[in-house]
C-alpha cells in the first residue's frame, strides 16, 4: 500500500517535471530542422520561472472564473496525466484509471478553458473558444470510438488492463490496432493544437485557436496554462506509449534499483516520440480551420472502421 | 399502506389546487399554495423512496371511474422510482417558486394548476388500468397546457399552446389505441389482464409503434418533438423545469411500463427501432439546441437530446433482455434510469437558473445578456454546476450515467444478431457526438449568458435573485455533486427496478459502501470511482494553490483588456450566441438544417452596413408537419361551404349519413 502510494506520487510528480522538457525537445527539434539553433531544451522551465515571478495583469472585467480557471485546468490535466500508468500499474488509483474518465477529465479542462476564453468579452477569446469546441466536437467522438475499439480488442476500458493485454503474447498483428493508432495520433495532434490543426507559436489572429483563448492571461496564470498544455502533450504521448508501445517495460538489469529501468525505457520512448512530433511539424503546413473537421472526420472514420473490422472477425 | 398514503398526498394536492382558486392572487395565497405543495411532495418523496427500498408490490382498487373496472392503483419498484423523480422535481420546483413566484404577473393563472399538474403526474405513475392511466395522462396534459398559456398575451405563447394541445391530443389518442390493442378482444383494460398474456409479434410491433407515438411525443422523440421547445419555455420557469425535468420522465415511464411490463417486448428487431430512434434524437436534439439563442428554448431542445440518451439505454436493455443477457440488460436499464434521475436534477437546476436570469433582466434572448456572473455570482455558480453536469463532465453525475450507457454499448459483441452488433456501435458514435456537442452547447449557454460584457442595459443592471430561489438551486447543485461522487449508492438503490424489468441487477456493495467504485458487470475490470476522482481533483487544486503561494508572485493588477492591442469598447464586438455556434453550424448545420449564409457587402465607398443573412431549415417541420398542416388546411377549406347550408340541407345530410352508416353495418354483419 505504501509502496503503491509512493509509486503513484512519484509518477504524478514525474509527469509535472517532465512535461516542460518534452515541449522543449519538440521546439529544439523543429528549430534544428529549420536550420536555426533554437533555444535550449530547458527554455520552457525558464519561461515558467519568469512567468511565476511576474505580477499578473487581469482585465478590468475579469470574473472569479477567469482567476480560478488556470488552477482548475492544471488540476484536471494533472489528475488525468497521473492516471496513465507509466512506471507500473498501481492498485491505489486503479479503480479510477478508466480511459473514458481520462478523456472526460480532459473534456472538463477544455470546458473551463473555453469559458475562460469567453470571460473578458473580447473577439479573440470568442473566436478561440468557438473554434476549440468545434474541433472538440469531432475529436472527442473519434477518441471514444478508439476506446470502443480498444475495449473490443482488450475486453476493457481500464487502462492498466489494456496495457497488460497489449503486452501479452496473445496479441499478434492487428489491423484494427493499426487503424486505432493512426486515429489516436490524429486526435492527439488536434487536441494539443499542433500543426497542421493549430500552431502553438503563432499570434496571427486568423489562425489562432488555443492561443486566442489564453490571450488575456499573464504572469502566474499564464504559467499554469502553459504547464497544463505541456502536461497535456505529455499525457497523449504517454497514452500512445501505454496503449501501443508498452514493450520493454518488463526488462530487468541486475544491480539496478527497482523501476529505474522502466523509467529509462519510458524516457527513451517519450523523447523519441517528441523528436518524431517535431519532425512531423516541420514537414507539413497548417491547414485552414474549416479543413479541420475533414481531418478529424477521417480519424473518426478510421476508428469506426477499426471497431467494425473487429466486430466482423476477432482476428482483425 | 404506502400506496394509500401516496394517494392521500395526491388528494391533498388536488385540495390545494381547489383552495388556490379561492385564495387567488394575494401574497399569503402564493406562499400557502407553494408551501403546501412543497410539504406534500416532500412527504410523497419520502413515501416513494420507502416504497422503492421496501421492494414489495401494493395494489388498490377504488370504486370510482368505470363501474365494471373501478380505479386500480399499484405501487411497484418501477412506479416507486419514477415517483421519486416526480416528487423530487416537484418539491424543488415548489420551493423555488416560493421565491420566484413573486415575479408572476398573473398568479391566479398559475397557482391552481400547479398542484393539480403535480397530482396528475403522480396519478399517471400510480395508475394500474388503462382508464385511470389515460384519465390522469390527459389531466396532466391539460393542466400543463393551462400553465403554458398563463401568459397568453404573447402571440408566440398562444401558438405554442395550440401546437401543444394538438400534439397532446394526438399522443393520448395513440396511447388509447395502444391500450386497446393490448386489451385485445376481451376488452379488459386492467393492466393486470394485459400483463397476463404476451402479444404476438405483429401486435407487439403495433403496440410499440403506438406507444412511441403517444409517449414519445410527450417525451420529445424526434420527429415528434416539435411542440416541446415551443411549449416548455412559454410556461413560467418553475413550470418549465417541471415540464422539461419531470413530465418528460413521466412519458419515459409510460414507455417503460408498456415496453418492459405490459407488452413485454421480446423481439430484438423492435428494440433496434428504439435504439436507432434514440441515437437520432440525441444528435438532432443537441444540434437544434446549438442553433438556438433563446436561453430557455436552448434548454428545452437540450431535453430532446437527453431523452435520446435515455431511449438508447432503454432500447439496449430491451435488446439484451430479448437475447436473455440479463446482466447486460440490467446494466443498460440502470444506466437509462440513472440518467432519468440525473437529468431531472440538472435540467430543473438549469431552468431555475434561466428563471432567475429572466426575473433579474426580463430577458431570455442570450444576444441581449452577458456579464451576469458579476451581478449574479451565486446563480452563475449553480448554473455552471448544472451546465457541467449536463455536459457529462466528470466528476459530476451526468458523466456517471453516460459512462454506464457506454459500458452497456461496449457489451454489444455479445449480441447474436449482426444487426444489433453493428447498430450498437453506431448508436455509441452518435452518443459520443451528442456528448461532445452538449459540452459545446453549454459553453455557449453559460459563456454567452453569464460571461463577457453586458449586451443590453437590462443585463447591466440585473440583480441577484432571492434567497429561497438560491436555496432551491443550491440543493439541486449539491445533489448533482453527490450523485456524481457516489454513483454506486444510486445504482444500488435502482437494483429493485432493474430486477423487475431486466430480471437482474448491477453488482454493488449496497448502500452501506458509498465509496466503492461503479462496476458495470460481475468480473469486469472496468470501474469508475467518482469519489476517488473528486478527492484527487481537490488534492490537485489544493497542491497547485499551495505551490502558487510559495513559488509565485501573488500580486495582481487590473488593467484594460489586451485583445492583441485592438480592444473595442462596444460589447457588440464580442462573440454572441449566433457567432459562437457559427463554426459548428458550418460543419454540422449545412447537413442537418441545410444552413446557408449570405453576406451582403456594400460597394467600396458605400457607408451602408454589411449584413449577414443565415437561413436554417428545420428538416422535421418541413418534411412532416408542414405537409400535414397544409393537408388539414386544404380539407378545411374544401369543407368550408358546409358551414353555410340551409336547415333542409343539413337535415338531408344527417339522414344520408344515417343511411350510409346503416348500410355499412348491414353489409359488415
Amino acid at each position: 500500500m505504501t509502496a503503491a502510494l509512493a509509486l503513484q506520487g512519484a509518477q504524478s510528480v514525474l509527469a509535472l517535471i517532465l512535461a516542460p522538457l518534452i515541449t522543449g525537445i519538440v521546439r529544439k527539434t523543429k528549430a534544428r530542422f529549420q536550420l536555426r539553433r533554437g533555444a535550449s531544451i530547458l527554455q520552457p522551465y525558464r519561461d515558467l520561472a519568469r512567468l511565476l515571478r511576474k505580477e499578473s495583469v487581469l482585465a478590468d472585467n475579469a470574473s472569479w472564473l477567469f482567476d480560478l480557471a488556470p488552477t482548475v485546468i492544471l488540476a484536471f490535466t494533472w489528475v488525468a496525466a497521473a492516471l496513465i500508468p507509466v512506471l507500473g500499474t498501481d492498485p491505489v488509483l486503479a479503480s479510477a484509471a478508466d480511459l473514458i474518465a481520462i478523456v472526460g477529465l480532459l473534456a472538463s479542462a477544455r470546458f473551463v478553458l473555453a469559458l475562460a476564453g469567453l470571460d473578458i468579452g473580447t473577439s479573440f477569446g470568442g473566436i478561440g473558444a468557438s473554434r476549440e469546441v468545434m474541433i472538440a466536437s469531432v475529436a472527442e467522438p473519434a477518441m471514444l470510438m478508439l476506446i470502443f475499439a480498444l475495449a473490443l480488442i482488450a475486453g476493457s476500458t481500464h487502462l492498466p488492463a489494456i496495457t497488460a493485454f497489449v503486452q501479452s503474447p496473445a496479441l499478434g498483428l492487428r489491423i484494427s490496432l493499426g487503424l486505432g493508432l493512426i486515429g489516436l495520433i490524429m486526435v492527439a495532434i488536434a487536441e494539443n493544437g499542433r500543426i497542421p490543426i493549430d500552431n502553438p507559436s503563432t499570434h496571427l489572429e486568423l489562425t489562432m485557436v488555443h492561443e486566442a483563448m489564453v490571450l488575456e492571461y499573464s504572469g502566474r496564470h499564464l504559467a499554469l496554462i502553459e504547464l497544463a498544455s505541456s502536461l497535456k502533450l505529455l499525457l497523449y504521448l504517454s497514452l500512445i506509449i501505454a496503449v501501443f508501445l508498452p514493450w520493454g517495460a518488463d526488462i530487468h538489469w541486475s544491480g539496478w534499483p527497482p523501476y529505474a529501468e522502466r523509467l529509462l525505457v519510458y524516457l527513451a520512448k517519450i523523447v523519441a516520440l517528441a523528436f518524431l512530433l517535431g519532425l512531423f511539424e516541420v514537414s507539413i503546413a497548417k491547414m485552414r480551420v474549416f479543413r479541420v473537421p475533414q481531418f478529424l472526420g477521417a480519424a473518426l472514420m478510421l476508428t469506426l472502421l477499426a471497431v467494425l473490422l473487429r466486430l466482423v472477425s476477432g482476428s482483425f | 399502506m404506502m400506496l394509500v398514503a401516496l394517494l392521500l398526498c395526491v388528494a391533498g394536492l388536488f385540495a390545494v389546487a381547489v383552495a388556490a382558486t379561492i385564495l387567488a392572487a394575494n401574497v399569503p395565497g402564493r406562499v400557502l399554495t407553494y408551501g403546501a405543495t412543497a410539504a406534500l411532495t416532500l412527504v410523497a418523496l419520502s413515501l416513494s423512496a420507502l416504497g422503492l427500498f421496501g421492494g414489495g408490490i401494493e395494489t388498490l382498487r377504488l370504486p370510482i371511474g368505470l363501474p365494471w373496472l373501478g380505479a386500480n392503483f399499484r405501487l411497484d419498484a418501477l412506479a416507486a422510482f419514477f415517483l421519486v423523480v416526480v416528487n423530487l422535481g416537484a418539491a424543488a420546483s415548489s420551493i423555488f417558486a416560493l421565491g420566484y413566484g413573486r415575479h408572476e404577473t398573473a398568479p391566479q393563472r398559475v397557482l391552481p394548476f400547479f398542484p393539480a399538474f403535480i397530482a396528475a403526474m403522480n396519478l399517471v405513475v400510480l395508475a394500474d388500468d388503462a382508464f385511470s392511466f389515460l384519465f390522469a395522462w390527459e389531466f396532466m396534459s391539460l393542466t400543463s397546457w393551462a400553465l403554458v398559456l398563463s401568459h397568453d398575451r404573447d402571440a408566440t405563447n398562444r401558438r405554442a399552446g395550440f401546437i401543444y394541445i394538438v400534439m397532446a391530443g394526438f399522443g393520448t389518442l395513440a396511447l388509447l389505441l395502444a391500450f386497446g390493442v393490448l386489451a385485445g378482444t376481451d376488452g379488459n383494460y386492467a393492466f393486470a389482464a394485459m400483463r397476463a398474456h404476451a402479444p404476438d409479434l405483429q401486435t407487439a410491433a403495433l403496440v410499440l409503434f403506438l406507444v412511441l407515438l403517444g409517449a414519445g411525443s410527450k417525451a420529445g422523440i424526434v420527429p415528434l418533438h416539435v411542440w416541446l421547445p415551443l411549449a416548455h419555455p412559454a410556461a413560467p420557469s418553475h413550470v418549465s423545469a417541471l415540464m422539461s425535468g419531470v413530465m418528460t420522465k413521466v412519458a419515459v415511464y409510460a414507455f417503460a411500463r408498456v415496453a418492459f411490463d405490459l407488452a413485454n417486448l421480446s423481439d430484438w428487431r423492435l428494440s433496434a427501432v428504439v435504439i436507432a430512434l434514440g441515437g437520432v434524437t440525441a444528435v438532432l436534439g443537441v444540434l437544434y439546441a446549438l442553433m438556438e439563442h433563446d436561453l430557455k428554448r436552448l434548454l428545452a431542445y437540450h431535453t430532446v437530446e437527453n431523452i435520446g440518451i435515455i431511449f438508447v439505454g432503454l432500447g439496449l436493455a430491451l435488446a439484451f433482455r430479448a437475447n436473455g443477457l440479463h446482466a447486460a440488460a440490467a446494466l443498460a436499464a440502470t444506466a437509462a434510469l440513472f440518467h432519468v434521475f440525473n437529468h431531472s436534477l440538472f435540467k430543473s437546476l438549469l431552468f431555475f437558473g434561466s428563471g432567475a436570469v429572466l426575473g433579474a433582466t426580463r430577458e431570455r434572448d442570450m444576444e441581449r445578456l452577458g456579464g451576469l456572473i458579476h451581478r449574479m455570482p451565486k446563480t452563475a455558480a449553480y448554473f455552471l454546476i448544472g451546465a457541467a453536469a449536463i455536459s457529462a463532465l466528470p466528476p459530476l453525475n451526468g458523466f456517471a450515467s453516460e459512462w454506464l450507457t457506454f459500458q452497456a454499448i461496449f457489451l454489444s459483441p455479445h449480441f447474436p444478431q449482426w444487426g444489433l452488433r453493428f447498430l450498437a456501435p453506431a448508436a455509441g458514435a452518435m452518443l459520443a457526438l451528442a456528448a461532445a456537442l452538449a459540452a459545446a452547447c453549454f459553453v455557449k449557454a453559460f459563456g454567452i449568458t453569464f460571461l463577457g460584457r453586458a449586451r443590453s442595459p437590462q443585463a447591466e443592471t440585473g440583480r441577484e435573485t432571492d434567497k429561497i430561489s438560491l436555496a432551491a438551486m443550491a440543493g439541486l447543485a449539491a445533489l448533482c455533486i453527490v450523485a456524481g461522487a457516489v454513483p454506486g449508492t444510486f445504482t444500488a438503490a435502482l437494483a429493485p427496478v432493474s430486477q423487475m424489468i431486466a430480471s437482474d441487477h448491477m453488482p454493488s456493495r449496497g448502500l452501506a459502501a458509498p465509496w466503492s467504485p461503479l462496476v458495470p458487470s460481475l468480473g469486469s475490470a472496468n470501474s469508475y470511482n467518482g469519489l476517488v476522482l473528486l478527492a484527487l481533483l481537490a488534492a490537485a487544486i489544493a497542491l497547485v494553490m499551495l505551490a502558487l503561494r510559495i513559488l509565485a508572485n501573488g500580486t495582481s493588477r487590473r488593467a484594460p483588456a489586451w485583445d492583441c492591442g485592438f480592444p473595442d469598447p462596444s460589447p457588440a464586438t464580442q462573440y454572441g450566441a449566433e457567432s459562437f455556434a457559427q463554426p459548428i453550424r458550418r460543419v454540422f448545420g449545412t447537413i442537418a438544417f441545410r444552413a446557408r449564409e449570405e453576406v451582403f457587402m456594400p460597394q467600396p465607398g458605400d457607408t451602408a452596413a454589411a449584413r449577414i443573412h443565415v437561413r436554417l431549415i428545420d428538416p422535421v417541420w418541413e418534411a412532416i408537419f408542414a405537409p400535414i398542416a397544409r393537408g388539414v388546411g386544404f380539407v378545411a377549406d374544401t369543407m368550408n361551404p358546409l358551414q353555410f347550408l340551409t336547415i333542409r340541407r343539413y337535415l338531408m345530410l344527417v339522414f344520408l349519413s344515417l343511411v350510409v352508416l346503416l348500410a355499412v353495418l348491414a353489409l359488415w354483419l
